[in-house]
């Protein structure tokens, strides 16, 4: 698993993935020193996106925990299957067998249900695991998490210490909605993802809308990169820019000065609230188009 | 990018680490000064406040000997990756790492000093050992002299009153608190109705947890190896978020009497609620809470009485909050965020725009309340039109120039909790 950096940069070129300038290097590092990346960033930049480009570039299962409040050990961990065990206590109840014996039947692995942790660590070869958004978790979920992550073992009591075959690769993301454990970060190595630079958002586009043209998805770049410059509610992310870029495509566009009444209406791609919506008015939009393009 | 190559070459030199040397070669020939110097790159770094260990240091010397590390462009992005853990450390990083390999100027605000800087008398420093809180503002600055007394013609507070002399205090008006005793006492106080809010505040959302009820599927699940027997119960219990407070101080001119005890009173309140942010502003806006959350209370107060400074003129209320709604709001400010602004209202921007930032404010945030030392004042009614402008968006307006006043907000925080 451990791959040279510049073989990174360029599998994750291959993959579709227009990397930030500095992420091979990140990604390289989790390998040579096998701690997690935590990756911040403003919602939108495409910090998914890393995790599953990363399990591309290994050619690795990329298995995913989207954590939100309240996600306990039973959703991220295991859990038992209880209408299985149930079923199985009331047909060997019927054949007469001892309590004990049925016991130890049903906390067996058959009736033990994989969540996203536990799978991770029990693959024959390292997947990549992508612990999406874990600020969204809870306090003592985050504990728990550190514990796994620096032992890669989990004891279910029921059944034993089941201990990791392979060490995943995993990468954690935060969008800042809590700040997150001192000690948590430190475990991790780390990488701020920044908007792209026109440049890469152009390339972006390009990758990933094939077909447009060049000179549009420039223009698309440099619109974006003026709207996210005024004081907007919810500031565009790739994934909205892409959406537009896709729109605009459709709409068979070469230029943007081509239809601005079709661009200020499309805009709602960009523009989630209605606050912003107001905010961006034909003028704001033509004089934006007015510089960018 | 030549350019770039060049620049990040020399901490290579540095290090003694000849790149055209084979990897086994290369692991030893980290060179002694060079572990040295990149000790000193770990201290230097932590002395700007991140947080690196032995393992982080550890782990650098494997990346610098690695085969890898032939390139010298991948010093510094690695580097960054290892030692940078938040937002901010990601922005300052490349300015220290400039600076300590490079020879670079830092800006001035980085350099923070870790240690009491000021060479002082031994008497001087004496009373520091007993009172550490050296805040910002005028009052930190009399000295204390043994001829004080007589320099201070009594003005109906005595030095030795015991437990009355403390009551006293609370009345006080902050601004009328001259004597360095009573600074102390009066920093001592408000840490300490800080830690006292704390406590409360916790008490009662334990009260509240307790509260009980059966949890039918948990329990009927927890209960399938009894047979369906129920043995064992499971309960729930109301999870209660905690509040989340997010406070911005004025410290500005006009403010300067009051900023000292403000910053104490921020220090516990931001070590008080899990969840606190705080920000500094005077013609702009400082994040603060980094500098807040040192456990170290003296150094703390220190970084951010530096932070505080402000270079003189007016008050830019409106266009601090616009830059907090824009840079920050987003971040920090949720549905159970209490906002408390702490400012005299004394504004040299336009008061509609303070108007129309209050607006966006307040639909963001759960509560505002704007602490006001004037208010204390005889005869004060909110006449700067900056307040007016501001005053339909605030839920609590409350005075703030003395120690009582402070701690009568407890009462309304648990409320809104």
């Amino acid at each position: 698993m451990t791959l040279k950096r510049e073989e990174i940069a360029d599998k994750l070129a291959a993959v579709g993935y227009v990397a930030d300038h500095d992420i091979a290097t990140a990604l390289w590092l989790m390998g040579l020193l096998k701690r997690p990346l935590l990756l911040e960033g403003e919602a939108g930049v495409g910090k998914t996106e890393v995790g599953k480009a990363l399990a591309a570039v290994h050619g690795a299962e990329l298995i995913r925990l989207q954590c939100y409040e309240g996600l306990d050990q039973n959703a991220a961990l295991y859990e038992w299957n209880y209408q299985r065990q149930l079923l199985a206590i009331k047909a060997r109840e019927s054949i007469g067998e001892n309590a004990d014996t049925i016991e130890e039947h049903i906390f067996s692995e058959k009736f033990l249900l994989e969540r996203p942790l536990l799978a991770a660590i029990r693959r024959d070869r390292p997947p990549v695991l992508l612990i999406d958004e874990v600020d969204r978790a809870d306090e003592e979920f985050e504990a728990f998490l550190l514990e796994l992550l620096s032992d890669f073992q989990v004891s279910i009591p029921e059944l034993g210490t089941i201990k990791a075959t392979a060490i995943p690769c995993v990468v954690l993301t935060s969008n800042g909605t809590r700040e997150l454990s001192d000690a948590l970060r430190r475990r991790c190595l780390y990488h701020y993802i920044d908007f792209p630079d026109v440049d890469r958002e152009a390339k972006i586009i390009l990758t990933r809308v094939p077909g447009i043209d060049a000179t549009l998805a420039s223009q698309i770049a440099r619109m974006v990169a003026a709207v996210r410059k005024e004081d907007l509610r919810k500031v565009p992310g790739v994934a909205e820019t892409l959406d537009w870029a896709a729109t605009l495509f459709g709409l068979e566009m070469h230029d943007l000065r081509q239809e601005p009444e079709a661009l200020y209406e499309t805009m709602i791609c960009l523009l989630k609230t209605q606050e912003d919506r107001a905010r961006v008015t034909r003028e704001l939009s033509e004089r934006l188009l007015g510089k960018v393009a | 990018m030549t350019g770039n190559l060049q620049e990040v070459s020399r901490p290579h030199a540095d290090l003694g680490v000849d790149p055209r040397l084979r990897k086994d070669q290369r692991s030893e020939s980290l060179s002694a000064p060079a572990r040295r110097r990149l000790a000193g790159f770990g201290r230097t770094l932590r002395n700007n406040g991140f947080r690196i260990g032995l393992a982080e240091t550890r782990d650098a010397l494997t990346i610098l000997t690695s085969p890898a590390a032939i390139q010298p462009a991948l010093i510094r992005p690695a580097l960054r990756a290892l030692f940078c853990a938040t937002h901010s450390d990601w922005d300052r990083f490349n300015e220290i790492f400039d600076a300590f390999w490079l020879g670079r100027n830092m800006r001035q605000r980085q350099v923070l000093s870790g240690t009491a800087s000021a060479p002082h008398s031994p008497a001087r420093r004496l009373v520091e050992a007993h009172v550490p809180q050296e805040a910002l503002g005028l009052p930190d600055h009399a000295e204390r002299r043994s001829d004080s007394n007589a320099e201070m013609p009594a003005d109906g507070r005595g030095r030795r009153e015991g437990a009355s002399r403390t009551e006293s205090l609370t009345a006080t008006d902050l601004r009328h608190i001259v004597d360095p005793d009573d600074i102390a006492a009066t920093h001592a106080l408000a840490s300490r109705l800080a830690r006292i809010m704390r406590v409360r505040l916790v008490r009662r959302e334990q009260i509240r947890r307790r509260g009980r009820r059966l949890d039918l599927r948990h329990t009927i699940h927890r209960n399938i190896s009894h047979g369906g027997t129920l043995l064992d119960l499971a309960w729930r219990r109301r999870k209660i978020k905690p509040l989340r407070l997010v406070v911005l101080l004025d410290a500005s001119g006009s403010m300067n009497l009051y900023t000292a005890f403000f910053v104490r009173f921020l220090h516990g309140v931001v070590d008080a609620f899990r969840e606190a942010e705080a920000f500094v502003f005077h013609t702009r806006l400082a994040h603060v809470s980094p500098s807040l959350r040192d456990r170290d209370v003296t150094r703390a107060v220190e970084k951010l009485s530096l932070m505080a400074q402000g270079i003189g003129g007016g008050t830019r209320i409106g266009e601090s909050l616009a830059t907090f709604n824009r840079w920050h709001a987003r971040r920090v400010i949720n549905s159970r965020t209490a906002v408390m602004i702490v400012s005299d209202g004394y504004d040299t921007g336009e008061p509609s725009k303070l108007g129309e930032e209050m607006r966006r404010l307040r639909r963001r945030c759960k509560r505002i309340i704007w602490l006001n030392p004037l208010i204390g004042w005889r005869d004060y009614s909110p006449q700067a039109r900056g307040m007016q402008a501001a005053l339909p968006y605030v839920d609590l307006f409350a005075p703030a120039h003395n120690l009582a006043s402070l701690a009568a907000l407890e009462p309304y925080l648990v409320r809104i909790l």
